[in-house]
């Protein structure tokens, strides 16, 4: 699309995008949000980028392949259900360590195993619909 | 760690997915998603040994209990399902070692391929509806993507058909889903047991049911919802066939057995009644379709249809032999039909063709290959003392014992007219010459290719005869399975937590 608007505007908000999207994956456990909608508001970012500037840019603005992005996703995704082995709980238990306190309400932050599958779903889902949409957008 | 035995079966599969594809574009991929399905067979094996000390395992994920979280449960039927699926996994591994090119490799086959073999696990271990329709959906596309690998203009019509027909049958059984939800407000299979049972608008169970019945119908592949077997499974690579003809429609049928026993059991006079009429066109579509087939595959996806109708009538006639004899049957035909494809693999690099007008020869040129298929085809026709024969004698028994001789008639001669098909394919493919004036000899294919795609077609004929010779333990397995179907205290227990 030949638009000098767009493709001015779409700087903007390809960038204000991608932090709301990296907004969304962080809120998630506690709060409505999450890697799955924070996956697909990241790559709607991506695809106002190739509607702007053509979809070989996007590809480069991405750096990796769409379809590897998807696989790294499962793994993580898989190796934070794998987390709670070590602490011998069954599969997928979220594994909690806070910092100044001991519970959502006291603490200042967590580290949580939660958060490393919500960001494994967020490349899982962010790398899948990518791979579809630059297919599409390469096709015609 | 009861638990982690339960999560290995999916968990290994996933990991060689991602493992394999990180290493697509080197030689090393076909090896790791070698190891990884030898990994999943030990495994299964190893959860195989716990629910025989045990009867039902079950573990509940992220450590929510029943029935909020997601419930994994393995009884009897379950354990031999994931067996068996890593059984068929690590066979067809081996056979794409010689069979797929290293351009489907760099497209990233094995990466789909586990990742299939992961869904299918999930959804034979799985103890909750929403779930069972997650794993259908990690199945469609791992399938789909699988289907057009390599992206021909057969390839793709056959993928469209596919994925097209596939999700009707998803949303028919999401919707299902959505209904069942809003009268009993569970979704766990064990809870639902009861939910269903006390629910009060009875009608409006009989409708989900149906759409259950519906829903898994389209991917058991009964009549008259079969369409896109025959459509489709004629056109990926050999390998990926032979998965697809093992297993997939394998899952529908299990779901069918597993929902039709636990839950929907209210109105068995009327659901089961329609099966039974159901699996009997089913046998007979199937049959008459193959014998208007000329293509090896072609014939072979018709008479996976056949053969589901003796699945799900095992299943329909609900006494206990006819589930005992439904739970073999599947296991059977597993071995069974994904050998067929392997040699239907075989005989095409050797004689160059599936089209049986094509190619001949092969007994003269290849005599190995020759008896290494009359094994598992005269399984497949019921021939004793293969492992078919034990399989069709329990249901056509199961069927006189309730004096339905119409059934136990329709049964046997549909068997019949599998032997029919398969001399159809065994006079045109091996007795008869080569219409070219080729020898179809082995050294045609380099041993590099030829030996990994014999290997396991040896190994799953050798099943089939010790099954077939050795009955004993088979069917006293498949015993237990019937009686725990039919009586799903044990099951119900264990997932909703009165029972360690």
């Amino acid at each position: 699309m030949n638009s000098i608007i767009f493709t001015a505007g779409a700087r903007i908000l390809v960038a204000l995008l991608l932090v709301f999207s990296l907004f969304m994956l962080l809120r998630g456990h506690h709060l409505p949000g999450g890697g799955f909608i924070g996956g697909l508001i990241g790559a709607i970012a991506f695809i106002v980028y190739a509607l702007a500037c053509g979809s070989a840019e996007a590809r480069t603005a991405l750096r990796v392949s769409p379809e590897g992005l998807a696989m790294v996703g499962l793994g993580v995704a898989l190796l934070a259900g794998l987390v709670s082995f070590v602490f011998g709980d069954p599969f997928f238990t979220g594994q909690w360590y806070w910092v100044g306190g001991d519970s959502y309400e006291t603490a200042a932050f967590s580290i949580n195993s939660v958060l490393v599958f919500d960001i494994g779903v967020y490349l899982v889902v962010l790398g899948g619909i990518l791979s579809i949409a630059f297919a599409f957008e390469e096709e015609t | 760690m009861m638990s982690w035995l339960l999560v290995m079966p999916i968990a290994i599969p996933f990991a060689t997915a991602v493992v394999a594809y990180l290493m697509r574009m080197s030689d090393a991929g076909r090896w790791i998603s070698l190891a990884g399905s030898a990994l999943s067979l030990l495994a299964s094996a190893a959860l195989m040994v716990a629910v025989l000390e045990r009867g039902v395992v079950a573990a509940q994920m992220s450590s929510w209990d029943a029935p909020f979280g997601i419930t994994l449960v393995v009884d009897y039927l379950g354990a031999v399902m994931v067996v068996i699926t890593a059984i068929t996994g690590l066979a067809t591994a081996i056979y794409a070692l010689g069979e797929i090119p290293a351009r489907l490799e760099k497209l990233g086959y094995h990466a789909l391929f586990q990742t299939l073999i992961a869904g299918v696990t999930g959804a034979f271990m799985t103890g909750d509806v929403f779930n069972l329709y997650v794993w259908f959906e990690v199945m469609l596309i791992s399938s789909f993507g699988l289907l057009v690998l390599g992206g021909s203009r057969e390839q793709l019509d056959a993928g469209i058909k596919y994925v097209a027909l596939n999700l009707v049958s998803t949303l028919v059984f999401l919707s299902g889903i959505g209904l069942l939800y809003g009268v009993t407000g569970t979704l766990n299979m064990a809870d639902l047991r009861d939910a269903v049972a006390n629910a009060e608008n009875q009608g409006l169970i009989t409708v989900i049911a149906m759409m259950f019945m519906v829903g898994f119908g389209v991917k058991a592949a009964v009549f008259p919802l079969f369409f896109w077997l025959p459509a489709s499974y004629h056109t990926p690579s050999f390998a990926v066939s032979a998965v697809f003809a093992g297993l997939l429609t394998k899952v529908g049928v299990y779901a069918l057995m597993r929902m039709f026993t636990l839950v929907f059991v209210g109105d068995i006079g009327f659901t089961h009644e329609i099966l039974i009429w159901v699996s009997a066109l089913t046998m007979l579509t199937g049959v008459l379709g193959a014998a208007a087939q000329t293509d090896f595959r072609k014939i072979l996806s018709f008479h996976i249809i056949s053969q589901i109708g003796y699945m799900t009538l095992g299943l329909a006639l609900y006494t206990p032999l006819a589930l005992m004899g439904g739970v073999f049957y599947l296991v059977h035909h597993i071995i069974v039909k994904a050998n067929l494809f392997l040699v239907a693999g075989v005989a095409n690099k050797l004689a160059g063709h599936t089209d049986l007008n094509r190619i001949g020869g092969l007994y003269k040129s290849s005599p190995l290959l020759a008896a290494l298929f009359v094994i598992p085809a005269f399984s497949l026709a019921g021939f004793p003392p293969l492992s078919g024969f034990w399989a069709k004698y329990l249901i056509v028994k199961a069927a006189i014992e309730l004096d339905n001789w119409l059934i136990a008639f329709v049964a046997l001669f549909v068997g019949l007219l599998t032997i029919f098909s398969m001399t159809k394919i065994w006079g045109m493919a091996f007795w008869k010459p080569h219409p070219d004036g080729i020898d179809p000899t082995p050294d045609r294919v380099p041993d590099k290719v030829r030996i990994p795609m014999m290997i396991p077609i040896g190994g799953l004929a050798a099943m089939t005869i010790l099954i077939g010779f050795y009955p004993e333990p088979f069917v006293q397995f498949a015993e237990v399975a019937a009686a725990q179907l039919l009586d799903p205290t044990d099951y119900v227990e264990t997932v909703l937590g009165a029972r360690p």
